[in-house]
C-alpha cells in the first residue's frame, strides 16, 4: 500500500526521538504523538510518555508514574525531556510564536499565549511541528518571540532546536549562521514547493534527500496499533 | 478550631474593588467556577487577576472586571482559544503580564516562601522581556556567573480554588490526578477561600483516600464553601468531567446573552450536582 504523507509525517517526528535514551518525549498534536508513541514501540524503548496530564503511561495506557504540572515543569528544567510544539509563525533562526498575531499591545489576533515555550526553549530540547506549511507560519520575523530562536540564544546552555518537521519536509539549524536548512522533503515534494510556501529563504543543499521510508512493522504500527481511525489523514491530508 | 464555612456570596462580600485576586485550577479544568458566578453577581471590579487562565479569566474579561491579567495562557482545552479572552485582548480591554508558565510556577512558589523572587532559567531571549519592561534579571554569584531572570513573588491578597472536599476547618482535599498549584495559591494569598464538592468530618477524609490527598491546609484557609457541581462547566475529576455541551454554548453565545442565563441566579438550581 502506498505510504501517505502523513505517515511519513509520522516517521519524521518519530525520528526526532531517535538515540534519546531515557527521556520525556512530550509531543504536541497528533501526528508527533504517533511518532512518539511509534518511536518508544521501536527504536527508542527507553523513553517515557504522558497520557497529556498527570500520568506516565506505556504506550497501552498503563500508568507507569505520576507527573502533575508541578513536577512536568520542574522536569523541564532538568533537561531529561524533547519537546516537540506548534508553532502558530516560526522564523528562519527557529524563533516560534504562539502567544498572538500583529502587535502584542492590541493584537489583531489573540492566540494561546507564550505558554511553557519560555522555559522549553531554554532547559530542553524543543522542536515544532507545523501541519500545514506556508507563508503565514514561516515568516521572516515573528511577532511575538515565545521559543527562543538560535539568534537570541546566546548564552542558553541548553539551547537545541533539533528539527522543525511540516507537511512538507524536515529542517534543521546545521548551518554556519544556524540559520534554517531544508534538511529532507518528504517524497512527493519539490524544492520549489518548499521555497513557495516559505516567507523567507531556507538554506537548500544541493542535494536533498528525501525522508525516509518507513518499515513495514513501522507502518502495521502505525495502520493497525497507533492510529487504526485514521485521525493522521485529517492533521495532513493527501 | 473555628468553623470557616461560609457561603460563596459571603466570600465575594470579603473581596474588594482594586484586589489581586489568584484563581487557581488549569485552563478549563477544576475551576473555583461557583465562586467566580458570585464574583460576577457582585459589583467587585478593577482586579488583577492571577491565573492559569480558562472561562474564569475569559468571563471576568467580558464582564469588565480585570484592569490587569497575569497569565501563561488562556484555554479552555477542548476549544483552544478562549473566545471572550481574544475578544478582550483584541480591543486592549485590560492590561497584560504575559509570562511562562513555570516563571508564574516560580512566582507563586516565591510568594508562599515570602522571597521578593526567585531566579528561573526561563524568559531570557523571547519576548516575554520585551513585554514586560519591569521584569530583572539576577547573575549567580557563584562561578558560573550565568544570568537569570528574577522572577518576582506573585503575592495576592485573596484566591480562589475548588477541591473535591473539604472539612469545616480549611482542610482540603484533591481525588483528581492533579493538584494543579491550588495549594500554592492558598500559600501565596493573604487570604483564601476554599470550595467544594462536599464537606466531610475531617476523619472521614482520610477513610477513602490516602493522606497525601489533603492538598490544602487549613492555616492557609480562610473560609470554606460546599458548592456540589462548583466546578462546571470545568471538570472536577473524579467527581465529574468537563461539561463539553455547556463550554460549547459558552464559547458560542454572547456574553450578555450567557450571563443572563447563567449568571441570574438559575445557575446553581440548574446544576445541582
Amino acid at each position: 500500500m502506498t505510504v501517505t504523507r502523513s505517515e511519513y509525517c509520522v516517521i519524521a517526528c518519530a525520528e526526532a526521538w531517535r538515540d534519546a535514551g531515557e527521556i520525556l518525549a512530550s509531543p504536541m498534536g497528533l501526528i508527533p504523538s504517533v511518532g512518539a508513541r511509534l518511536a518508544r514501540l521501536t527504536f527508542s524503548p527507553d523513553l517515557l510518555l504522558t497520557d497529556g496530564e498527570a500520568l506516565l503511561v506505556r504506550p497501552d495506557g498503563t500508568p507507569e508514574g505520576w507527573l502533575p504540572y508541578r513536577q512536568h515543569l520542574a522536569l523541564v528544567t532538568g533537561g531529561r525531556r524533547h519537546v516537540m510544539m506548534g508553532a502558530s509563525q516560526i522564523d528562519r533562526y527557529g524563533n516560534q510564536n504562539i502567544s498572538c498575531i500583529g502587535d502584542w499591545a492590541r493584537p489583531k489576533r489573540q492566540l494561546l499565549g507564550v505558554r511553557g515555550a519560555p522555559v522549553n526553549t531554554l532547559n530542553n530540547p524543543t522542536s515544532y511541528w507545523v501541519p500545514r506549511h506556508s507563508r503565514r507560519v514561516f515568516v521572516e520575523k515573528v511577532d511575538m518571540v515565545c521559543g527562543v530562536g538560535y539568534d537570541h540564544a546566546a548564552g542558553a546552555r541548553f539551547h537545541r532546536i533539533p528539527r522543525v518537521v511540516s507537511d512538507l519536509g524536515v529542517f534543521d539549524f546545521d548551518t554556519p549562521d544556524r540559520s534554517m536548512r531544508l534538511a529532507s522533503l518528504h517524497p512527493g515534494v519539490t524544492v520549489e514547493q518548499v521555497r513557495e510556501a516559505t516567507g523567507f529563504d531556507p538554506v537548500v543543499p544541493d542535494e536533498v534527500p528525501y525522508t525516509r521510508e518507513p518499515t513495514a512493522h513501522e507502518l502495521e504500527l502505525i495502520r493497525e496499533v497507533l492510529d487504526p481511525a485514521g485521525t493522521r489523514a485529517r492533521e495532513v491530508g493527501a | 478550631m473555628s468553623d470557616k464555612t461560609m457561603t460563596a456570596d459571603e466570600v465575594v462580600s470579603r473581596l474588594r474593588s482594586g484586589m489581586t485576586l489568584g484563581i487557581g485550577g488549569w485552563g478549563s479544568r477544576r475551576k473555583p467556577m461557583a465562586l467566580v458566578r458570585a464574583l460576577l453577581r457582585s459589583d467587585v471590579t478593577d482586579l488583577t487577576v492571577v491565573s492559569y487562565g480558562g472561562p474564569d479569566v475569559g468571563m471576568l474579561a467580558a464582564a469588565g472586571r480585570i484592569r490587569k491579567l497575569v497569565a501563561a495562557f488562556v484555554t479552555l482545552d477542548s476549544i483552544p482559544l478562549e473566545p471572550h479572552y481574544r475578544a478582550a485582548r483584541e480591543r486592549d480591554a485590560f492590561e497584560l503580564m504575559e509570562i511562562d508558565e513555570a516563571m508564574f510556577m516560580w512566582g507563586l512558589r516565591a510568594a508562599a516562601h515570602r522571597l521578593p523572587f526567585l531566579p528561573v532559567r526561563a524568559g531570557t531571549g523571547s519576548d516575554v522581556m520585551r513585554v514586560n519592561p519591569g521584569l530583572r534579571t539576577v547573575t549567580s554569584p557563584y562561578e558560573d556567573r550565568e544570568t537569570f531572570v528574577a522572577m518576582p513573588a506573585l503575592t495576592m491578597d485573596a484566591a480562589l480554588v475548588h477541591l473535591n472536599r473539604a472539612d469545616r476547618l480549611g482542610n482540603g482535599q484533591y481525588l483528581g490526578p492533579d493538584p494543579y498549584f491550588d495549594d500554592l495559591f492558598c500559600e501565596a494569598a493573604d487570604s483564601a477561600y476554599v470550595s467544594c464538592e462536599r464537606i466531610m468530618d475531617t476523619a472521614e477524609l482520610t477513610k477513602e483516600a490516602p493522606p497525601q490527598s489533603l492538598l490544602v491546609k487549613r492555616h492557609t484557609v480562610t473560609g470554606v464553601v460546599e458548592a456540589p457541581g462548583g466546578a462546571h462547566f470545568t471538570s472536577c475529576a473524579p467527581d465529574y468531567g468537563r461539561d463539553e455541551a455547556v463550554q460549547r454554548e459558552y464559547a458560542s453565545t454572547p456574553w450578555p446573552e450567557f450571563a443572563a442565563r447563567y449568571l441570574g441566579g438559575g445557575l446553581d438550581d440548574r446544576y445541582p450536582e
